[in-house]
C-alpha cells in the first residue's frame, strides 16, 4: 500500500438543485462499503435551486474525519464556478473537468481530463430534464475507475437508493458504466487508489439531525413543537417521519405523540412549556434567530422551573445571517438566555451518537432538574454525514424527575412546590389533573415562595434565587462528564467540544510528530462539573478551540475559574466551514512559538 | 336526575365558596372582579371538578384574576400575549383537562394577536375570556388596540384608530363558539360562561369590563354607563346542563334551542328580533351593523358545532400522552435494530 492509499478528498462541484445527492452518496457509500473510514460535507447555499453547491469526501485509512482543506480529486461540473474550483486545486492533484466549461490555465503537475459528460448522457437518456440528473452518474463511474472503488459496491450503493425504482435504478446504473468505461479508455489511474479494509465494518452513516431524532424517539418524546429554520428542520421532520412510523397505538391506531408546526419559535416553546408543565416529554429545535425569540419563555422555565428540551442547531448570524454555515457561537447568548439572573444548562453533542444518547438524555435531565435544556449542536454535526456505532438500545428506564401522584400527597400529606426537600435544591411538582386537594398550585414567572404563592417579599426573592443557584451546582454532578485523555508530563492542554472534536485527533497526532505531547479534553456539558477544573489546574497552558470570533467558551471557563484564567489560550475558527485540523496546529504553533519566544 | 334537594351544595357536594380562589388585588369596583364572581357561580353551578381545570393566562389586571377563582385548580400564569401558545400544549399534553384562558384586551389584541388567532384557527378546546376595558389597566391606561374610535383617554388623548374586534376575527378564523357580554351582566355572563365549557373547540368570550381607574370616564366606550346606554342583547339566555332536565317555561316560537356536544341546551329568548346564531353572515352583520348604529351586540353571537378540535385532528389516543407509561412511547428494540440495519446498508 502506497501513503496516499485510503488517504484522499475528493469534491464535487455542482449545481444546487442539479440532483447530485444521489451520485455523492453513492461515492461516499461505496468507500464505506470497502472499509474505508470516511465522511461527507455538503457545503450547500441558501437556496432552493441555481447556486453552487460543493459535496467534500474524505476517505482516510486512520479514521479522520474531520475536514480536510487539501483536495486530490475534483470534479468540477458548474460553469459559474469552474474557474476558481480549478484554480484552487493544488499540485498532484487530479480534475476531472465537464467539456467547455469555463477554466483557467491548468500547469502540468496537476492531472486535468475534460470529460464530453453531454455527449456521453445523450444516448443514455431521452428526457432532457432527467437527462441533468442522470448526468451526475457519469462522474460516479469516472471517480471509481479513477480512485479504483469497487465497481460492485458502487452498484450496491446505488442500489441501496434507488432499489425501489427499478426504472431509475436502469437508467444510473447505465450511466455509471459509461463514466467508467470512459475512463478506463482516456485516463490512468489516480496515485491514490482506494483499498478494501476493514474499518468500518458494523458501523452506519447517519446525520447528526437524524440521530437526534432517533434519541428523542427511543426517549419517549410525546410533544414536539417547531417553526422550520434551517439547519434545525430536518431535526423535526426526521422525527415527525419516525413518530408517524412507530408511535401509532397498537389497539385503536391512535397517536401517542403530538406534532404543531407553530406560527413562530414563541409559540413553539410556548407549547413546549405548557405540554411539560402538564407532564408531556416535549422538546422544540431551532436555530439562532429562533432563540431569539425564546428568550423570555425560557427565563420563565428557569425561573418557575419547568422542564424544556431545545435543541440549538447552530448557524451563523442574525437575520439570514450565513444559513447554511455552521458555528459554534450561540455560546453565551444561550447560556444567560433571557433577563434577570438566568443560567442554562447546556450539552455538547461531538458525535452523531452524542446526538442520539442526548436525544434521551435531555429529557432526563429537565425532568430529573426541572429546567430548560439546551442541546448544542451545530450545521456541521447536524447536517452532515458521518460513521458511528450503531446506536445501543436504552435498557435503562427513563428519569421523569420528581412527579408527585396523588397517591404521593396522600402517604405524605404535604406539598410545596418550591421547598427543597432533599437538599440537591430541586423541589417537588404535581401535573394539573392530579386528583387530591393539595395537588393545585400557581405557576408564575413574578415573584414566588416555597408555597408558590405570590410575594414581593425581600427575603423570599432570594432565596428562592439562591436556592435556583445551587440547583445549578446539582446539575454539575448529572450532566455529562467531559471525556478526559491526560498524557503525563504532556506540554499542553487541548479542550474542544461539539463537532471541533473531530479535528483533535489529528491535530494531536501531528503535534506529537512535532515533538509535543498534548492532554485532551472534550467537554460535553455546561454547567462543568468537577473534572474540568482538575484539567486546567493540571496544565500550564490549555487551548480551546472553538468556532466562534469570541472565545465563548473559553469566556465561561475563564468566569468559571477565575484563578485559572491565565492558563487558558484559544485557537478560533469562524469563517463557517467546518473546522479541520490545519488550522488548528498553525494556531496552536503560533501560540506555541510565541510563548518559547516570550519565555 | 332533577335539580339538587340543598340549592347551597352542587351535583359534587360542594359550596360556591369553594370555588374561591384568593382575595381579589384589583382595584374595589374593577370589572374584572365582577368577571371572577361569574366564574365561581359558573363553576359551581356546573359542579365542575377543579382537579381536572387548569387555568391559564397571560399579563395584564385580567390575566392576574385566575388567583381569584378555583384555589384547587392548577393555574399557568405565562408571559404576556403568549398563553394561547402554553394552553395549546397543556391540551395536547392532557386532553382530558378542562381549560380556561383568562386574558386582557392588551393580551389578547394587541401583543398576543398572533397567537389569538392561532389557537382559534388550530380550535384548541379552551374557554377563552377576554375581559376587555379598552386600556392596559396594569400599566397604567394606555389604549388598546379594542379602544373605539373616538374613545378619549384620561389623559384627554383620542383614538383615531379602527378598534379590533375578537368576536369578529374569532368567527372569521372559523371559531365555533363566540360570545360577547358585560361583566355587569351576571344574568347573560353566567349561561353563556357555563355554556362555552360544553363546546368542544375553542370558545371566546370577549367580556367588557370596565376599568374603573383608567377608563371609566365620560368619553369612553367601556364605561360603566356607557355600556348601560349601548348594550344590545340579541336574545335572552339560558343554559341546561346536560345533567339537568329542565323544561323552560316559553311560549312557543319565543326562543330558540342550541344543542351542544354535550347535550347541554343554550335556550335563547326572542328580543327585538329573531336572532339565528348559526348564521355566520349574520353574526358578522350584527356585529358591523353595531359599529354603525353605536350598539354593542351581545348575547351569543355564533355557534357551530361541526369542526373537529386540535386533538381529534391530530388523531390523539384517549389517555393522556402525559400519563403514557414508557412501554407505550418507547418503541421496542427491534426497531432500532432494523434502523440501525438500514443504515448499514445504505437501504434505509
Ligand atoms: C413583553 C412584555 N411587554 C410589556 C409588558 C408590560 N405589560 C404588563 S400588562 C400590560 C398590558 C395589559 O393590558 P390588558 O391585557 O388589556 O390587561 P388589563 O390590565 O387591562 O386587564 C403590559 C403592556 C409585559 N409584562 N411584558
Ligand atoms: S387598573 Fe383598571 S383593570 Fe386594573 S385592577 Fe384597576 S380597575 Fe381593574
Ligand atoms: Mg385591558
Amino acid at each position: 500500500m502506497s501513503a496516499t492509499d485510503n488517504r484522499f478528498t475528493i469534491h464535487v462541484a455542482t449545481v444546487n438543485g442539479s440532483g447530485s445527492q444521489t451520485a455523492n452518496t453513492t461515492l461516499l457509500r461505496a468507500l464505506f462499503q470497502m472499509g474505508i473510514p470516511v465522511s461527507g460535507k455538503n457545503l450547500f447555499p441558501s437556496n432552493i435551486a441555481g447556486l453552487p453547491t460543493w459535496f467534500t469526501i474524505r476517505a482516510n485509512d486512520q479514521g479522520y474525519v474531520a475536514r480536510h482543506k487539501r483536495y486530490d480529486l475534483l470534479v468540477a461540473m458548474n460553469p459559474e464556478t469552474s474557474v476558481s474550483d480549478i484554480a484552487a486545486m493544488e499540485p498532484g492533484s487530479v480534475l476531472v473537468v465537464g467539456d467547455g466549461l469555463p477554466m483557467p490555465a491548468v500547469t502540468p503537475d496537476r492531472t486535468l481530463y475534460k470529460v464530453p459528460f453531454t455527449k456521453l448522457i445523450e444516448p443514455l437518456v431521452a428526457d432532457a430534464k432527467l437527462r441533468k440528473l442522470v448526468v451526475n452518474m457519469i462522474y460516479v463511474g469516472v471517480v471509481s475507475w479513477l480512485l479504483g472503488i469497487d465497481p460492485d459496491e458502487v452498484d450496491r450503493a446505488l442500489t441501496g437508493q434507488l432499489g425501489r425504482k427499478p426504472k431509475a435504478l436502469e437508467m444510473n446504473r447505465a450511466a455509471v458504466h459509461v463514466g467508467y468505461k470512459y475512463a478506463e479508455d482516456h485516463m490512468k489511474r489516480t496515485p491514490f487508489q482506494a483499498r478494501r479494509m476493514d474499518r468500518t465494518s458494523g458501523r452506519i452513516l447517519i446525520d447528526g439531525n437524524h440521530a437526534a431524532a432517533l434519541g428523542a424517539l427511543f426517549g419517549g418524546v410525546t410533544f414536539l413543537s417547531w417553526y422550520p429554520i434551517t439547519p434545525s428542520s430536518s431535526l423535526a421532520e426526521q422525527l415527525e417521519g419516525l413518530l408517524a412510523r412507530h408511535r401509532r397505538d397498537r389497539a385503536t391506531g391512535k397517536a401517542t405523540y403530538a406534532v404543531i408546526q407553530a406560527e413562530d419559535e414563541i409559540s413553539a416553546i410556548g407549547m413546549v412549556l405548557g405540554a411539560s408543565w402538564a407532564g408531556a416529554r416535549a422538546m422544540t429545535a431551532t436555530s439562532g434567530p429562533g432563540l431569539s425569540l425564546m428568550t423570555e419563555f425560557t427565563g420563565y422555565a428557569y425561573y418557575a422551573e419547568i422542564p424544556a428540551v431545545i435543541w440549538d442547531i447552530q448557524r451563523i448570524g442574525p437575520s439570514t445571517g450565513l444559513p447554511t454555515r455552521t458555528s459554534q457561537a450561540d455560546l453565551l447568548s444561550v447560556a444567560f438566555l433571557s433577563h434577570g439572573d438566568t443560567k442554562h444548562v447546556m450539552l455538547f453533542p461531538a458525535t452523531v451518537q452524542d446526538c442520539y444518547e442526548y436525544g434521551m438524555r435531555a429529557f432526563d435531565l429537565a425532568e430529573r432538574l426541572q429546567t430548560p435544556i439546551f442541546v448544542m449542536s451545530d450545521l456541521d454535526i447536524a447536517m452532515n454525514t458521518w460513521m458511528s456505532e450503531p446506536f445501543r438500545y436504552p435498557d435503562e428506564p427513563w428519569d421523569r424527575g420528581k412527579v408527585l401522584s396523588a397517591e404521593d400527597l396522600a402517604r405524605i400529606g404535604t406539598f410545596e412546590r418550591y421547598r427543597d426537600v432533599d437538599g440537591d435544591a430541586i423541589p417537588y411538582r404535581t401535573v394539573p389533573g392530579t386528583n387530591h386537594p393539595l395537588a393545585a398550585y400557581f405557576t408564575r414567572g413574578s415573584g414566588h415562595d416555597e408555597q408558590a404563592r405570590y410575594t414581593e417579599s425581600a427575603e423570599a426573592y432570594p432565596r428562592v434565587m439562591d436556592r435556583l443557584a445551587r440547583k445549578f451546582e446539582t446539575a454539575k454532578t448529572l450532566v455529562p462528564a467531559p471525556l478526559v485523555e491526560a498524557v503525563p508530563g504532556a506540554g499542553i492542554g487541548l479542550v474542544a467540544y461539539g463537532s471541533t472534536h473531530h479535528a483533535m485527533a489529528e491535530t494531536r497526532d501531528r503535534l506529537r510528530a512535532d515533538g509535543l505531547t498534548s492532554s485532551y479534553l472534550l467537554l460535553r456539558a455546561y454547567p462543568f462539573p468537577e473534572e474540568v477544573e482538575r484539567f486546567l489546574r493540571g496544565h500550564e497552558r490549555v487551548y480551546v478551540v472553538e468556532q466562534n470570533r469570541d472565545a465563548q467558551m473559553a469566556s465561561l471557563l475563564r468566569m468559571e475559574y477565575p484563578e485559572l484564567a491565565g492558563r487558558i489560550r484559544s485557537v478560533l475558527h469562524y469563517d463557517g466551514l467546518p473546522i479541520d485540523a490545519e488550522s488548528v496546529l498553525s494556531g496552536i504553533r503560533t501560540s506555541e512559538r510565541a510563548e518559547v519566544t516570550t519565555r | 336526575m332533577s335539580t339538587t334537594p340543598n340549592p347551597n351544595v352542587n351535583r359534587i357536594g360542594l359550596t360556591a365558596a369553594d370555588y374561591k380562589g384568593s382575595k381579589s388585588t384589583l382595584c374595589p369596583g374593577c370589572g374584572h372582579d365582577a368577571i371572577t364572581g361569574s366564574i365561581i357561580q359558573a363553576a359551581f353551578e356546573l359542579g365542575l371538578e377543579q382537579y381536572r381545570v387548569a387555568k391559564l393566562s397571560g399579563i395584564g389586571c385580567s390575566s392576574k384574576t385566575p388567583a381569584y377563582f378555583l384555589g384547587r385548580s392548577h393555574s399557568f400564569n405565562a408571559v404576556h400575549g403568549r398563553m394561547p401558545s402554553v394552553a395549546t400544549g397543556v391540551h395536547l399534553a392532557n386532553r382530558s383537562l378542562v381549560l380556561m384562558g383568562v386574558s386582557g384586551d392588551g393580551d389578547s389584541a394587541s401583543i398576543g394577536l398572533g397567537q389569538f388567532c392561532h389557537l382559534v384557527r388550530r380550535n384548541v378546546p379552551v374557554v377563552y375570556i377576554i375581559e376587555n376595558n379598552g386600556v392596559y389597566g396594569l400599566t397604567k391606561g394606555q389604549f388598546s388596540a379594542t379602544a373605539d374610535v373616538g374613545t378619549r383617554a384620561k389623559s384627554g388623548q383620542v383614538n383615531e384608530m379602527m378598534p379590533i374586534d375578537l368576536c369578529e376575527m374569532a368567527i372569521q378564523l372559523g371559531c365555533g363558539f363566540v360570545a360577547r357580554s358585560f361583566s355587569g351582566d351576571p344574568k347573560q355572563l353566567r349561561p353563556l360562561l357555563k355554556a362555552a365549557f360544553s363546546h368542544r373547540g375553542t370558545s371566546v368570550l370577549d367580556v367588557i369590563s370596565p376599568c374603573v381607574t383608567f377608563n371609566n370616564h365620560e368619553g369612553s366606550t367601556k364605561s360603566y354607563t356607557s355600556m348601560k346606554e349601548h348594550d344590545a342583547p340579541l336574545h335572552e339566555v339560558t343554559f341546561i346542563p346536560h345533567f339537568e332536565n329542565i323544561e323552560v317555561d316559553y311560549a312557543p316560537g319565543e326562543t330558540r334551542e342550541v344543542t351542544m356536544h354535550d347535550g347541554s341546551r343554550i335556550v335563547l329568548r326572542k328580543l327585538e328580533e329573531d336572532y339565528d346564531p348559526t348564521d355566520r353572515m349574520r353574526a358578522i352583520a350584527v356585529i358591523e351593523r353595531g359599529r354603525v348604529e353605536n350598539r354593542l351586540a351581545t348575547g351569543l353571537l355564533y355557534q357551530s358545532a361541526g369542526k373537529m378540535s386540535l386533538d381529534q385532528d391530530l388523531e390523539l389516543i384517549d389517555e393522556p400522552l402525559s400519563s403514557l407509561p414508557l412501554e407505550r412511547v418507547r418503541p421496542p428494540r427491534e426497531v432500532l435494530e432494523k434502523i440501525m440495519a438500514g443504515l448499514m446498508t445504505g437501504g434505509g
